[in-house]
């Protein structure tokens, strides 16, 4: 008992120190801001409870890249884009950057479409999740994986 | 900061305008070194907008997640004829503008 006491004393102390000090983006109300930027934490600061179902949206990434500094992106979301139904945003979440929340876009219905593209930076081979919210309020995803053979952020990229 | 907007110059009415920038900016992570070991400061685009005759149709909030050099390419339905503008500020506060010309018929 007491030496597994020490052992999870031992376990507390050996946390890096970056663990306990990760930068701190907008937490929502009621979210920890630990995990604000782990992959699920800046899902949850988006969600605020609510529930997200797969579909509607479509990520597309490349299945693997040479390296990670420029990464074509392209993210659609099936909607008619009227007044009445729109996209008012898309978030997109990755797994292993050191900032888990990579970009928010605002839409509305005066783009016609909800489609934009770009070029992202990714620490790996990860998950990349796309994360919708329709003028209804609810919220639908997707994710992609890619195989990244040369990290970003660790140099020049 | 330079930026290269590209939008088709005429479209019909309730087309859909494509609109192409490129900013020039290094979106600096903050966690590159430089030669003597001093870290850089992350600095990135974090606010980009666009206007079309005025009103905000498209806003982003960007972190170094996007890659250095940002390219973004989104749609707008053509109302009237008039500009697609674009504003952007990165973390040192330097801001950019860029503009275009649309010309909206039928």
């Amino acid at each position: 008992m007491r030496r597994r006491l020490l052992a999870a004393l031992l376990a507390l102390l050996a946390l890096p120190r970056r663990a306990l000090a990760q930068p701190i983006m907008n937490p929502a109300p009621g979210i920890d801001a630990r995990t604000i930027n782990t992959p699920q934490g800046a899902l949850q600061s988006i969600l605020k409870g609510a529930s997200m179902r797969r579909g509607r949206v479509r990520l597309e990434l490349p299945s693997a890249a040479e390296n990670g500094h420029s990464v074509p992106m392209t993210v659609r979301v099936d909607s008619p884009m009227s007044e009445a139904d729109h996209v008012r945003r898309i978030d997109l979440v990755s797994e292993k950057n050191p900032v888990a929340l990579m970009a928010s876009f605002f839409l509305g219905p005066h783009m016609g479409r909800a489609e934009i593209e770009s070029r992202v930076r990714l620490n790996g081979t990860q998950r990349v999740t796309a994360l919708a919210q329709l003028s209804d309020g609810s919220f639908w995803f997707d994710a992609a994986d890619i195989a990244v053979n040369e990290s970003a952020c660790l140099d020049g990229g | 900061m330079t930026a290269r907007i590209q939008v088709p110059p005429e479209v019909r009415r309730g087309d859909l305008i494509e609109v192409r920038i490129l900013i020039q900016h290094p979106m600096e992570t903050g966690f590159r070194y430089d030669s003597l070991g001093r870290q850089t400061p992350r600095n990135v685009i974090h606010r980009f907008e666009c206007r079309y005759g005025g009103v905000e149709v498209f806003r982003a909030s960007m972190g170094a997640g996007i890659a250095a050099n940002p390219y973004l390419r989104f749609f707008v339905r053509a109302g009237e004829s008039g500009d697609i503008e674009c504003r952007w500020v990165d973390q040192e506060n330097v801001s950019g503008f860029a503009s275009a010309r649309v010309t909206v018929s039928g």
